[in-house]
């Protein structure tokens, strides 16, 4: 990165996550991106650009244009204006955008927002609509494959492959409530068990209930600027982007080369790993993108956190919570905190911010930092897109 | 909490075949064919009218073999809306003989049968409502 300038991160908000049947699509992001830009101390005004990642405008709410509808809502109209999509790894993108826009010099101050408004519509039509981010007219038409489905091919193969258990699977969920039951925006903040996993019912199998995240409504926003803004700015505690990776997968599963792993992330995380000047040793912390148990342990092997198949002995010896040997979504996950779509990577670089500032996060959730370093790992579809973000105080 | 609700449509795509036609044709016949490649000879499943590899357009239409090893399967037990009416389905990713992968849906097996590795059977069929498709089953 060169001949691009440094871009912080200067500001962050998050809205409640979880049913917002309280709010529409704007009010909901208002609900972001005012308390960002209080953090930040800038006006609405002050932005040049905003890029927004949401997935469900116009199918699973009622906006098609989610962003001058939001934008207008919180005052933005006049700056530079996109939606960008990238699946579940939309707001990732839109962090990259509005990253990009201050890198290269277009602007000094961007907005990245992410927002899904899910609970609009009932939840069969909710699993058509996510049924069909894949490829449609190959997977979808005639096997009505549903998003719980897709990762459930890959379960299946992972533990067929490393001897993976259901119960490993449950760990993952059992750990994302524990530590959501910490974080007052999470979406599901109720303590649970393995044999709660194990008994809640089959959505597609391996997979059941708990094992996979809630349909959730959630709004997330992140301003990011120019080192000398940043001073202008007096921001107290910058944190510095340190390198972003992105890669891609086929559309139709059926060409992908095996079921153990995502090689979309695994391309991206060596790519940020590689712009950072970081291994994967030195992250002190990261959030993955566990939309589903199993998603978690091939994350771990996909980032480099551990040899392939060995996502499970992380997991069964808590490697992978505080005091562990790299903390892994503190905040929740997916899995507890929610999944808003197009929210969630905006929400990753939220929580990723508030762990390096070590101010904001609620205490007994607060990861020990060495290198001040936090990843955030952020997947569309099934290993469709892949973005990996890494920030550094 | 109280609500608006918004003005309801329906969608339907017509989605155009012209260039997999034979494909569509062949399911009635009994038959799966993928297509390859003339200039690089590389073998597409699902069928391509173009090579995403080297670019060219002129493909031939190969009929695939019958023989594939199941890589994965997942049980769908709740539906999406528009296959609702069907009962929980399996759905699997085979291996043929020929190196391409298929995804479909596994038929006349128990679910406790299922397993990474077995093997099982391509077949063409017509559904009951009289759509082409294709799925596998025991060998």
């Amino acid at each position: 990165m060169a001949d691009l300038r440094k871009v912080a991160v200067v500001g962050v908000g998050n809205s409640k996550f979880g049913i917002r049947n309280d709010v529409n699509v704007s009010e909901l992001t208002f609900e972001a991106v005012k308390p960002s830009l209080e953090d930040a101390g800038l006006a609405a005004k002050d932005i040049q650009f905003v890029a927004l990642g949401s997935v469900g405008a116009g199918a699973w709410y009622e906006e098609l244009l989610p962003a001058v509808v939001t934008g207008e809502y919180c005052g933005l109209t006049g700056a530079g204006l996109m939606r960008v999509e990238a699946a579940c790894a939309s707001g990732s993108a839109a962090f990259l955008t509005a990253y990009s826009a201050v890198a290269s010099g277009q602007c000094d101050t961007a907005m990245a927002l992410g927002v899904e408004k899910m609970r609009e519509i009932d939840t069969p039509t909710a699993m058509e609509w996510i049924g069909r981010a894949g490829y449609y007219f190959w997977e979808f038409h005639n096997f009505g494959l549903t998003f719980p489905a897709y990762y459930a091919l890959y379960a299946n193969a992972h533990m067929a492959k490393y001897g993976t258990t259901e119960e490993d699977l449950a760990l993952v969920a059992v750990k994302s409530h524990k530590y959501a039951a910490m974080n007052p925006i999470a979406h599901l903040q109720n303590r649970i068990t393995v044999e709660d996993v194990l008994s809640s019912m089959v959505i597609a199998s391996p997979l059941k209930l708990y094992d996979c995240s809630p349909m959730t409504d959630g709004a997330s926003s992140i301003i990011v600027a120019s080192e000398e803004k940043a001073r202008e700015l007096r921001i107290d505690t910058p944190v510095w982007v340190a390198g972003i990776g992105y890669s891609s997968g086929t559309a139709n599963l059926s060409k992908r080369q095996d079921f153990t792993g995502l090689e979309a992330s695994v391309l991206a995380s060596q790519r940020a790993y590689k712009t950072a000047g970081i291994t994967p040793s030195q992250v002190d912390f990261a959030e993955v993108h566990d939309c589903f148990t199993i998603a978690e342990i091939l994350a771990y092997e996909d980032l480099g956190f551990c040899a392939r198949g060995e996502g499970v002995k992380l997991l069964r010896e808590g490697q992978t919570e505080i005091g562990g040997k790299i903390p892994v979504n503190m905040d929740g996950g997916l899995k507890a905190k929610g999944h808003p779509i197009g929210a969630t990577g905006c929400s990753m670089i939220y929580e990723l911010t508030r762990q390096l500032r070590e101010e904001a996060v609620e205490k007994n959730r607060q990861v020990p930092l060495k290198n001040y370093i936090g990843l955030a790992h952020n997947v569309g579809g099934t290993g469709h897109y892949c973005y990996v973000t890494i920030l550094k105080r | 909490m109280p609500v608006i609700k918004s003005k309801p449509i329906t969608i339907v795509e017509e989605i155009p075949i012209s260039k997999t036609l034979k494909f569509w044709e062949g399911l009635k016949e009994g038959k799966v064919y993928g297509t390859k490649c003339c200039k690089c000879g590389k073998l597409y499943f699902p069928p391509s009218a173009d090579c995403p590899d080297c670019l060219c357009s002129e493909m031939q239409w190969v009929e695939l073999g019958d023989e594939a090893e199941i890589e994965t399967f997942t049980h769908v037990v709740v539906r999406p809306t528009s296959f609702c009416q069907y009962k929980p389905y399996t759905v699997a990713i085979g291996r043929l003989k020929e190196g391409v992968k298929v995804l479909a849906w596994l038929t006349g097996f128990k679910l406790s049968e299922v397993e990474v590795g077995m093997k099982a059977k391509l077949v063409a069929k017509t559904t009951p409502d009289g759509n082409p498709t294709y799925e596998f089953t025991r060998p």
